[in-house]
């Protein structure tokens, strides 16, 4: 059997285990509370893993190595970046958020703001960082069958798009739990394994080091270019460390625990599970020092984690350790891919379709599967039709996105009762269309060079500002309309559960 | 000494009830509360910005520290890809155990009967 055929196998077998557990997780899907929110019962440690799953996205699993060799030390913000969000998530947002009794973003900004204005414009920003984040996962699947079978390029996405509609449209939330706890598992050990051959095999051989070609500054954490550097740093910082609580399929997660308390509880999990998986890529990017020359010069380090064994070993083995970091990387999109698209199909059930199809028990999971459809398609079909983006670039500008736009919005709407709803709807204006823009313009390839062409495509560290100042303001100077009932409901986000138990 | 109070309250109230109903009482309970987590994240957050948000200034003021090793890695390898892991995590753990403190803190508050109910005109 040559190396494509096992590669091949790999990714049909996790294909169909996938779509095995989604279906056994369908016994236990029987109302719509199910489909969204898996009723609610999902334990801190399950739901941790599952969190993982979700959250370790093609970007963590192929994109991070690459960007080490390429980079060097500053791409390591990545992965710290994406681990501390979960912290800045855990102490601003995290119980207060499942307190709220919110199913999704819009929801929590429709109670806590009794406007239908401000959940229209949550409706279709969750919409636009779902797409945005899934046009990348659809990106790598390409990229990945392309690497490991020699597939072309568009038969990825397709793969991808058909398992996740799948797997979401028969059991929500509730089967997605499990699968994506497995795909966690599945993801550590298909990085971690082969990383622990590699090192072995390049201390049998020598430990040879690194070839002179060492890219200057792969030591320095801080960008070249002095201040344009430093300033491309800590937007980088500033976009991950604030988005990841903004993210669509992250926050919806968050309604899936029993209470505020399992909320916190999870999130510290979460935090160990992330640190965990993130110690590895930069063994791969050490190891593509060595061996990755080649890689490199073809401008092909961005499929580093799936070639290093193939360059390393000879024969069986290097086919086996390629097979198996293929199974992970189809894991990877497959999870990332179902949270986003369980998310935005969430979202446009509530806001479009479960409208049309009309609110009936049954017809709200209907209405589901046709949002599901939707929610997959119009990016799956964008990702066939753009030029790569580049996959770390694109989930970067998500972040940026979700960091100007709900960032501001939950930790303003959490901690500070003097918000109003035209202060709500302004930072959002504010930050969608500062951050939002810078997306749009990178998606359609402008390039700009020097200070313009930092702030553009490093976007946060001037919109997340703008869309705080902007949300405090407006809200400042229409203080007269700031919902009655707003002490009441901050009195419900920080009052523990305890308490709640007590009074009824 | 102390005079009775001057209002008889016919139900029983809780301090609960009193956070519930926007009493001048139960506003300061409810300020404090928030005030003590609003602190305890403003702190963790703190750290994370002094110890990791420093880095790329420190390495842009001090450009040797990229050159220093310790086992053949690079000085920001062993930081940003090892230790701060750890290091984020100690950081949740121990707001986790201290926001549930603070949290218990409240509910004996809270439920440790009436207290001496106060006059609403005495606070703004």
């Amino acid at each position: 059997m040559s190396g494509a055929q096992v590669s091949a196998l790999a990714v049909v077998l996790v294909s169909l285990v996938t779509l095995g557990i989604g279906t056994w997780g369908l016994r236990f899907s029987r109302t719509t509370s199910d489909f969204f929110v898996a009723s609610r019962t999902v334990r801190p440690r399950l739901n941790a893993s599952a969190i993982g799953g979700e959250y370790l996205s093609a970007a963590s699993f192929l994109g991070i190595a690459g960007l080490l060799l390429v980079g060097g030390a500053e791409m390591l913000w990545y992965p710290v970046g994406w681990t501390a969000g979960y912290l800045v998530l855990l102490v601003l947002v995290a119980a207060p958020l499942r307190r709220s009794g919110a199913y999704t973003l819009p929801d929590f900004a429709e109670v806590r703001l009794g406007s239908r204005g401000v959940r229209a414009a949550c409706s279709l920003l969750v919409v636009a960082v779902g797409w945005l984040y899934l046009l990348p996962q659809f990106e790598g699947a390409g990229l990945t069958l392309a690497a490991a079978i020699g597939a072309p390029q568009w038969v990825g996405p397709l793969v991808v798009g058909a398992v996740v509609l799948a797997n979401v449209s028969s059991g929500g939330m509730r089967s997605i739990t499990f699968v994506q706890a497995f795909q966690y598992w599945l993801k550590l050990t298909a990085i971690l394994l082969p990383a622990v051959v590699l090192v072995i095999v390049w201390w049998g051989d020598g430990h040879p080091s690194p070839g002179t070609a060492v890219p200057g500054g792969w030591s320095s954490p801080v960008a070249d270019g002095g201040g344009i550097g430093l300033y491309t740093t800590y937007s980088l910082i500033m976009a991950l460390f604030l988005g990841t609580m903004g993210l669509p399929h992250v926050v919806v997660r968050f309604y899936t625990n029993p209470d505020g308390r399992a909320a916190r509880r999870t999130t510290v999990v979460v935090l160990a599970l992330l640190g965990l998986f993130y110690l590895w890529p930069p063994v791969y990017a050490g190891l593509g020092r060595v061996y990755g020359d080649r890689l490199v010069a073809e401008g092909r380090s961005n499929v580093l984690v799936l070639e290093l064994p193939r360059v390393m070993m000879d024969g069986l083995p290097g086919e086996l350790l390629t097979a198996l970091v293929t199974a992970g990387a189809f894991a990877a999109f497959l999870s990332t891919s179902s949270g986003l698209a369980i998310a935005v199909s969430g979202v446009i059930t509530q806001d479009v379709t479960g409208r049309l199809v009309g609110e009936r028990r049954r017809g709200g999971v209907t209405a589901f599967r046709l949002a599901a459809v939707v929610a997959v398609a119009v990016p799956l079909l964008a990702a066939l039709a753009l030029e790569n983006v580049g996959i770390a670039r694109s989930v970067g500008l998500a972040f940026a996105v979700a960091a100007s736009t709900f960032c501001p919005l939950l930790v303003l709407g959490i901690w500070w009762r003097g918000l109003t709803t035209p202060g709500a709807l302004a930072g959002l204006a504010a930050g969608g269309a500062g951050a939002g823009g810078a997306a749009v313009l990178a998606i359609a390839g402008v390039e700009g060079s020097g200070w313009s062409g930092a702030l553009l495509d490093q976007p946060a560290a001037w919109s997340v500002p703008l869309a705080f100042a902007t949300m405090a303001v407006v809200s400042r100077l229409t203080a007269d309309r700031a919902p009655a009932h707003a002490r009441r409901f901050l009195v419900r986000l920080h009052t523990p559960e305890s308490l709640e138990l007590d009074l009824s | 000494m102390t005079g009775p109070p001057r209002h008889v309250v016919a139900r029983p109230r809780t301090r609960l009830g009193e956070v519930h109903d926007q009493t001048p009482l139960g506003d300061l309970y409810l300020r404090s509360l928030l005030r003590e987590q609003f602190g305890l994240a403003a702190r963790t957050l703190a750290a994370v910005a002094l110890a990791l948000g420093t880095l790329p200034l420190l390495f842009l003021l001090a450009p040797d520290l990229a050159e220093r090793e310790i086992a053949g890695i690079g000085l920001a390898w062993i930081l940003l890809g090892g230790v701060a892991y750890p290091f984020l995590l100690l950081l949740g753990w121990r707001y986790v155990r201290r926001v549930e403190r603070n949290e218990r803190v409240f509910v004996d508050l809270v439920l440790s009967g009436r207290g001496e109910r106060q006059d609403p005109e005495d606070e703004g």
